[in-house]
């Protein structure tokens, strides 16, 4: 299969958008609103709930799932005021000691006037530096787009794990194309040459795990079974070992020579 | 054959790319500014720190034209200059664009990193290359200002960084966006030990770089008129369609927004980075009492 169509695969209006996963995998959610700093971003739906017995907290970019709700959700581009919000949420979920799950979908941070006046920079940065030293496991899981930094602002996580049809890229190779290539039309050839599948980032080291999509067992179940045992597993561990191991998956990533 | 030719056509690339003037390669006599138009002696320029006389604009300065104004003379010394890029994605034509601009920036990568000393005080440094790739971050510059913070963590030292930057490097894909990560962990770890470390946005910070170690500064600093943000203003333009307004994303808006400490011209940044290490001391010099 060729790159481009996992793209339009994790695309897809037909795709599940993140409120159907938290629906199917959490019990007990409640949703929790607000950075507490300017206002509520729509693109992040945050909260908490119960996975299995387990309290967690939930934090997701919505791309919405009928025009209208897409608009309201601005199409899964977060503001700083989402990315501050999941901030606060998983500050809060240090202090209960519960678990981050992560839900990824977005073709990107947004950009626009108010976006960069707020800092969406500043945002991303912020979240990056805090979830590196978060003492709670976080695990992030890429269920569409995985849009550059507009993803990696809720992705430093133990484990990063991807949708077999999901892409995660620094980015679109649309925008790859056009700068690039000069050429938006060429970006079937981008989406190849990024590297961005599942399989490819796998490969990388750059994700743990793949949950398949095309195994005739249905992805939330599938997601259940991972979640079950992975999450007992991060809940061990001191805080301390978490965000060091954390630190250390990201650490080693990067290929170089040393002459 | 083959082989003869395929480096003379790159240089001849490169001579097109050559003619834009640059002040930091002072070849011509005369530099134009590009802001307000004047034509001023290279070597006045040179002298004047690269900064336009008459209307202030900051040109470009060149890493190693950077060390130079900053540090104590001779104090200067690079660190871990061997690491080398690869392809590691196989991304087509990656490996002539390097080749281009090592040609272009005399350096081997888009940051140079190192220690030296700045009123006789010592400083971990790194200084990104707006020359190299639009001082794009792949493997290689993650690792080395990562490598950089460690250096500084293990030997106490301040970290004072330089950004100019386009973003993540496209050409090494998803290692590049990770890079935001691990040179973000590394800045944390060397800030835990309660130790400084200074941002100086120069023209432009934007992308990857500003979402991450850019932003993460305990004390931001910026050159006057610096463009700084995290999407391009031609990007913005295109996306919302709107017009942008007077000044935006310039480092003056930042400081009003409150992203930035201080904007200071480069002709008085030595002093008051000297300033600001002389104000850290005490409180690092306590610590191990």
């Amino acid at each position: 299969m060729k790159a481009i169509e996992n793209v339009y695969a994790a695309r897809s209006k037909k795709r599940p958008t993140s409120s159907t996963y938290i629906r199917r995998l959490f019990s007990d959610f409640m949703e929790l609103h607000g950075d507490r700093r300017f206002g509520d971003d729509t693109a992040v739906i945050g909260g908490i709930g119960r996975f299995q017995d387990i309290p967690v907290t939930v934090l997701a970019i919505e791309k919405g799932t009928d025009t209208k709700e897409r608009i309201a959700r601005n199409f899964g581009m977060a503001h700083p005021e989402g990315y501050r919000k999941a901030l606060r949420l998983m500050k809060q979920a240090e202090k209960f000691h519960r678990p981050v799950i992560c839900l990824v979908d977005t073709s990107g941070a947004y950009c626009g006037i108010g976006a960069e006046e707020r800092g969406q920079g500043q945002a991303i940065a912020e979240n990056i530096s805090e979830m590196m030293g978060l003492k709670v496991p976080i695990i992030s899981i890429i269920i569409g787009e995985g849009g550059s930094g507009g993803a990696l602002g809720l992705a430093v996580a133990n484990q990063v794990w991807m949708l077999e049809r999901s892409v995660y890229s620094v980015i679109s190779p649309e925008g790859c194309a056009s700068i690039l290539y000069k050429d938006a039309a060429l970006a079937d050839k981008a989406a190849d040459d990024l590297h961005l599948t599942a399989q490819d980032l796998l490969e990388l080291g750059v994700i743990e795990k793949i949950i398949p999509e095309e195994s005739g067992q249905s992805v939330f179940r599938l997601l259940r079974k991972e979640l079950a045992v992975t999450l007992p597993l991060l809940c061990q561990k001191s805080g301390v070992e978490l965000a060091e191991e954390r630190f250390q998956k990201f650490r080693n990533i990067g290929v170089y020579e040393e002459r | 054959m083959f082989q003869f030719k395929r480096p003379r056509n790159e240089l001849e690339v490169f001579l097109r790319q050559g003619t834009k003037k640059s002040p930091t390669v002072p070849d011509e006599m005369f530099t134009r500014c590009p802001n307000c138009g004047t034509t001023v002696l290279s070597d006045e320029l040179s002298e004047n720190q690269s900064v336009c006389e008459k209307c202030g604009y900051h040109f470009p300065l060149a890493p190693r034209a950077r060390v130079q104004l900053l540090c104590d003379e001779g104090s200067f010394h690079e660190l871990f200059a061997n690491l080398a890029t690869t392809n590691p994605i196989d991304f087509p034509d990656y490996r002539k664009k390097l080749r281009l601009a090592r040609l272009k920036s005399a350096e081997k990568e888009a940051v140079l990193c190192g220690v030296g000393e700045i009123d006789r005080q010592t400083a971990a440094l790194f200084v990104m290359d707006g020359n190299f790739m639009m001082g794009s971050m792949g493997s290689v510059v993650g690792e080395k200002i990562t490598r950089l913070f460690e250096y500084a963590a293990e030997h106490r030292l301040p970290v004072i960084g330089f950004t100019v930057s386009g973003g993540a490097r496209m050409q090494e894909g998803i290692l590049s966006l990770m890079q935001m990560a691990k040179t973000s962990g590394a800045v944390r770890q060397h800030s835990d030990q309660g130790l400084l470390y200074i941002t100086v946005l120069t023209n432009p910070t934007t992308g990857g770089v500003t979402a991450s170690f850019a932003m993460q500064g305990d004390i931001i600093l910026s050159e006057p008129g610096a463009l700084i943000g995290f999407a391009g203003p031609r990007v913005i333009e295109q996306t919302t369609k709107e017009k942008l307004p007077q000044g935006f994303q310039k480092a003056e808006f930042l400081l009003k927004k409150g992203f930035v400490d201080a904007i200071v011209p480069r002709t008085r940044l030595k002093k008051v980075l000297s300033r600001l290490l002389s104000l850290h001391t005490e409180v690092n010099g306590n610590e191990g009492d």
